[in-house]
């Protein structure tokens, strides 16, 4: 394209954007005349050049459009329909100059319609003047656009062009952006990042200066050198800032957006902005761009109010859409506020269900503010009526994912009634990040610090330990079994790994797990470059760097990390894993699963979750003692059960168990070998009529057993159990439990029955009020929160309902227990919340609401 | 007019890699440098010798002789590298020593010899025979384009 037809463009459009926001400006201040002034000269610069460059159907649009303005210069009332007709034709004026940039030339056409409606806005002010273009200094508008009597002061002084109006000195200070802007020069992007290549040599070559001087102390050398490096960190400084830009940029066609909205959806919307001038780089300027522009329309869209509702609800009838940005450490953050309605809790609730999210009972457990985080759910939307502003396919989920992307985050804040706010959370650059410098296998090897979390030392004397899971090397950190990977697996560095070294604990998206390094050198701000086109395909790293020595290193990309962790990752769920509820294959109803071999070659499994502990006793250490194994363990004797009696303990060596504990009691199972850790949805294929075995399930392929640990503890604890019953229990009372997963009934009933009850097994509510209708009393319920059709609060209202359950304690199983559900629950009669998992707390509920019952009676 | 004043010559930096005398010409070649401090970029393919720093630019190494399949370099075997810049990226081709910038003419150039080594042929653009010798012009293309780029991606 010609040269000079490309640089018309890009100033045009530049040009463009700012009338745009001038005008809109302009609206709300008719009597600025410095405003006016700028429009006018802006529209006046592009008619010039259209006629200079032979572009004759632009040139008599801006003419048009200059000689409308030329008459609000005069003094014809500034009206919403006038400006709206010079929006549309700077609108029209930007589809013509796209369809240059394609063409590159002017596309045929005939805006006949457009301009015939700017002459008659302009002739119908009536008196039709000349010398118009002569008139450079604007004249002061009427205060009242119905006073329109232009002053004539102003027009006896018309006929000499004084250029810009900066002459006067009344306009220097509002004129001071302006001259500004005539200062700065366009400089290419790639100029400006071989400055910046050059500059990071400039640097590593002075720091190999300050290394030589520093070994000659008395060197005159010294103070120009230190001349040097500071002159050179003042230019690395400002080379950096040629790439940052004010976040201003990216809201210039905010207020005109806004101002269209609040005609479109009759609303009245301000728009505050504070913060324009805070810088950031340019790259990320562009990808926020348009999050931020779905953000304000969203605002305007569904927070703001129309008046009448604004006024009904007592706040005045103007909304107001703040947009604000400030620095934060090495972040920038970005807020987007209104003061509408606030998010609709119940409709998204029911917009969710609706279209599958989550089922009903889920939702029970999810506090306000997750609810809320829904919007961000791809296919989200909870526009009853698709409007043009909303419903245009962008969601907020390609909002969070674009701030994803970039190392951001989005929040959410929504007060019902007084309004939204949403906070952005950014890196001020991508171009150069915080990292940590590790070392792996003798190399070093810089992560970035966005996705680092903690840093935990693991050795064998500290506090944390890497444990082994047969081939998965895991840390249990703060009760939650987090993953590891160590660095030189990844890059098969090879040598020996150590269980001595650093955890560089690393979030990824929801996962979480450890990367594992032999060390943790120092943090530096490292300056990204791209990888090679030839190494690009290797997953596990973002890109290049040059560190302060000179040498070049790699950036692990943890996305690349947890990729290749897989599965294994989602471990760190464990603890969050859900029940199978059926509701869909979402994570959520994922369950991790130990795989161990012990009697056969088949496969067994238990929940990972029940499993405290992963140990290898030196077979020496087990006793037998009145035909049981035993070990000292932690100070106690711990028994050690086997599977079967096909199961053989070794006569020598290292023995592995899998520890589970209770009540401060542990057992041991003796396993032939711990085979992995999976994640999966747990189908229960095939029951099983064996003792201690659940059933069947499948995975990873092969038929496996999983196996039932409520069968083991009594076995273990046969005498404690004994022990305690007699003291508490005069009687075996009875238990109702109700679930509809059958794993968690055949887990928990037997664990129930350990505990000295007698257990009734049944898989709905409907069955569960069946059986206290027609069975024997029962003494407690124990009950599962999320049921299909009738779910744990429906049952506990029933049971209040039929005068032989009244008093009976319920106590409710959750797989996660929100501060809302306890209340709701109590609400409808629950006595007591216990987590899913939580077997301990379950049998200690049981004992208390019996002994409590016990007393009463 | 003879044929011999029309020939264009061609000026070409000549290095050897594993006893071979290779050639290239001399507009193709950025610089010439001694590899130092070189990165070795795990998970690579073999023909990556590693990354390096020349001057602020990363410069991606190729290894010559493993793309040769020649036998490994040993430790301590000097080297250099050839500076060569491909779509916007710099790269080395690490050989074992440069030797002098030779003009030859164009009009001597030959196609490769049918018995020419099957992997050298695959990355020669033509030879020259030199004294006793043979000279292999590279075809930078077909060196840059590496088969463990498509493998491994």
């Amino acid at each position: 394209m010609d040269d000079l037809l490309q640089e018309f463009l890009t100033e045009t459009n530049e040009s463009l954007d700012r009338v745009d926001a001038e005008l809109v400006r302009f609206e709300q201040d008719p009597n600025n005349s410095q405003i006016l002034g700028n429009i006018f000269r802006l529209v006046h610069t592009i008619k010039g050049t259209c006629g200079f460059l032979g572009l004759p159907r632009l040139e008599t649009l801006a003419h048009a459009a200059e000689n409308l303005m030329g008459k609000f210069r005069d003094g014809m009332p500034v009206t919403s329909e006038a400006v709206t007709l010079i929006l549309i034709t700077i609108d029209r004026i930007k589809t013509i100059l796209d369809a240059i940039e394609v063409a590159e030339s002017e596309p045929a056409g005939d805006d006949g319609d457009l301009i015939e409606q700017l002459t008659a806005m302009t002739e119908a002010e009536g008196a039709v003047r000349e010398r118009l273009e002569n008139v450079a200094v604007s004249p002061p508008l009427a205060p009242h656009p119905e006073q329109a009597a232009p002053p004539l002061a102003v027009r006896d002084r018309d006929v000499v062009d004084k250029g810009p109006p900066d002459a006067s000195t009344a306009e220097r200070s509002e004129d001071e952006r302006e001259r500004v802007s005539s200062h700065s020069i366009r400089v290419n992007v790639e100029t400006l990042d071989h400055l910046m290549t050059t500059v990071s040599e400039l640097v590593l070559t002075r720091n190999q200066l300050l290394e030589i001087v520093r070994r000659h102390e008395d060197s005159d050398f010294k103070v120009p050198l230190q001349r040097l490096s500071n002159v050179t960190a003042e230019l690395q400084e400002g080379v950096m800032k040629t790439r940052m830009q004010p976040i201003g940029n990216a809201w210039q066609k905010l207020p005109r957006i806004v101002r269209d909205l609040s005609a479109e959806l009759g609303k009245q919307i301000e728009l505050e902005m504070t913060g324009a001038d805070t810088e950031l780089d340019r790259q990320v300027l562009e990808l926020v761009k348009d999050p931020l522009t779905h953000l304000v329309r969203n605002c305007a869209d569904h927070g703001i109010e129309s008046a009448a509702e604004r006024i009904a609800a007592g706040k005045s009838q103007k909304g107001t859409i703040r947009l604000s940005a400030c620095h934060e450490g090495g972040h920038i953050i970005i807020e987007i506020a209104d003061d509408g309605r606030g998010l609709d809790v119940a409709r998204i609730r029911a917009k969710a269900i609706e279209q599958g999210l989550l089922s009903e009972a889920e939702m029970e457990s999810k506090s306000e503010a997750e609810i809320c985080n829904l919007i961000f759910t791809a296919g989200f939307s909870t526009a009853s009526r698709i409007t043009s502003i909303s419903g245009r396919g962008v969601g907020m989920d390609v909002v969070r994912a674009n701030m994803e992307q970039i190392g951001g985050t989005v929040e959410l804040k929504s007060a019902h009634g007084s309004g939204t706010a949403f906070t952005i959370k950014i890196p001020l650059t991508l171009a150069i990040v915080s990292a940590l410098i590790v070392e792996a296998a003798g190399e070093r090897f810089a992560i970035p610090q966005l996705s680092v979390l903690e840093l935990v030392r693991a050795g064998s004397g500290g506090e944390h330990r890497i444990e082994r899971i047969k081939e998965t090397p895991v840390l249990r950190l703060r009760n939650k079994l987090l993953p590891l990977i160590n660095l030189r697996e990844i890059l098969q560095l090879g040598g020996n790994e150590i269980d001595n070294g650093f955890v560089v604990v690393t979030q990824v998206g929801n996962q979480i797990f450890g990367i594992v390094v032999d060390g943790v050198l120092h943090t530096e701000e490292i300056v990204i470059k791209p990888m090679s086109s030839k190494l690009r395909h290797i997953g596990a790293f973002s890109g290049t760097t040059i560190l302060g020595d000179g040498t070049v290193i790699m950036i692990v990309d943890p996305n690349g990390v947890a990729q290749a962790l897989g599965r294994a990752a989602q471990v760190a769920r464990a603890d969050e894993a859900r029940s199978d509820d059926g509701s869909g294959a979402n994570d959520e109803a994922m369950t991790s699963l130990l795989v161990f071999r012990a009697g056969s070659q088949q496969p067994k499994a238990v929940l990972l979750s029940l499993v405290s502990r992963l140990e290898e006793i030196d077979c020496r250490r087990i006793e037998m003692s009145d035909g049981r194994h035993l070990v000292q363990y932690r100070d106690q004797l711990m028994p050690l059960l086997r599977i079967d009696t096909h199961t053989a303990l070794k006569q020598d060596g290292a023995q592995p168990i899998l520890v589970f504990s209770d009540h401060g009691r542990s057992m041991g199972l003796v396993v032939d070998e711990i085979v992995d850790i999976v994640e999966q949805r747990l189908d229960i294929e095939v029951t099983s009529e064996q003792p201690g075995i659940l059933g069947y399930a499948v995975i990873k392929g092969s038929a496996t057993e999983i196996v039932d640990i409520g069968h083991f503890l009594p076995q273990a604890f046969s005498d404690w159990f004994r022990w305690r019953d007699k003291r508490t229990m005069p009687r075996a009372r009875r238990v109702l439990l109700v679930d509809d997963s059958a794993f968690f009934r055949d887990l928990l009933a037997p664990l129930i029955k350990a505990a000295g009850y007698q257990v009734v097994a049944v898989a709905s509510a409907a069955q569960a009020l069946a059986a206290v209708k027609s069975g024997p009393p029962v003494d407690i319920v124990v009950t599962d929160i999320e049921m299909p059709d009738m779910d744990g609060f429906a049952l506990a209202a029933a049971l209040r309902d039929i005068p032989a359950t009244a008093a009976v304690p319920v106590i409710g199983l959750s797989a996660m227990i929100s501060a809302e559900a306890v209340e709701r629950g109590r609400d409808v009669g629950f006595h007591d919340f216990v987590a899913k998992f939580d077997r301990t707390g379950l049998i200690a509920a049981i004992k208390e609401q019996s002994g409590d019952l016990h007393q009463a009676a | 007019m003879t044929m011999q004043s029309e020939t264009d010559f061609t000026e070409f930096v000549t290095f050897t890699i594993a006893g071979q005398i290779f050639g290239l010409p001399i507009g193709r070649v950025q610089d010439v440098f001694k590899p130092m401090r070189m990165t070795r970029v795990p998970l690579a393919g073999a023909d990556i010798a590693g990354v390096l720093n020349l001057r602020g630019r990363i410069v991606t190494a190729i290894d010559m002789r493993n793309r040769l399949d020649a036998k490994k370099r040993e430790v301590g075997e000097p080297s250099m590298a050839i500076g060569i810049e491909n779509k916007g990226e710099s790269f080395g081709l690490m050989v074992d020593g440069v030797g002098e910038v030779l003009k030859l003419a164009d009009t001597e150039r030959e196609p490769n010899p049918v018995n020419l080594d099957r992997k050298l042929a695959a990355l020669s653009a033509g030879v020259y025979r030199l004294e006793g010798q043979l000279l292999v012009v590279l075809d930078i293309d077909r060196v840059l384009d590496l088969r463990g780029e498509a493998v491994a991606a």
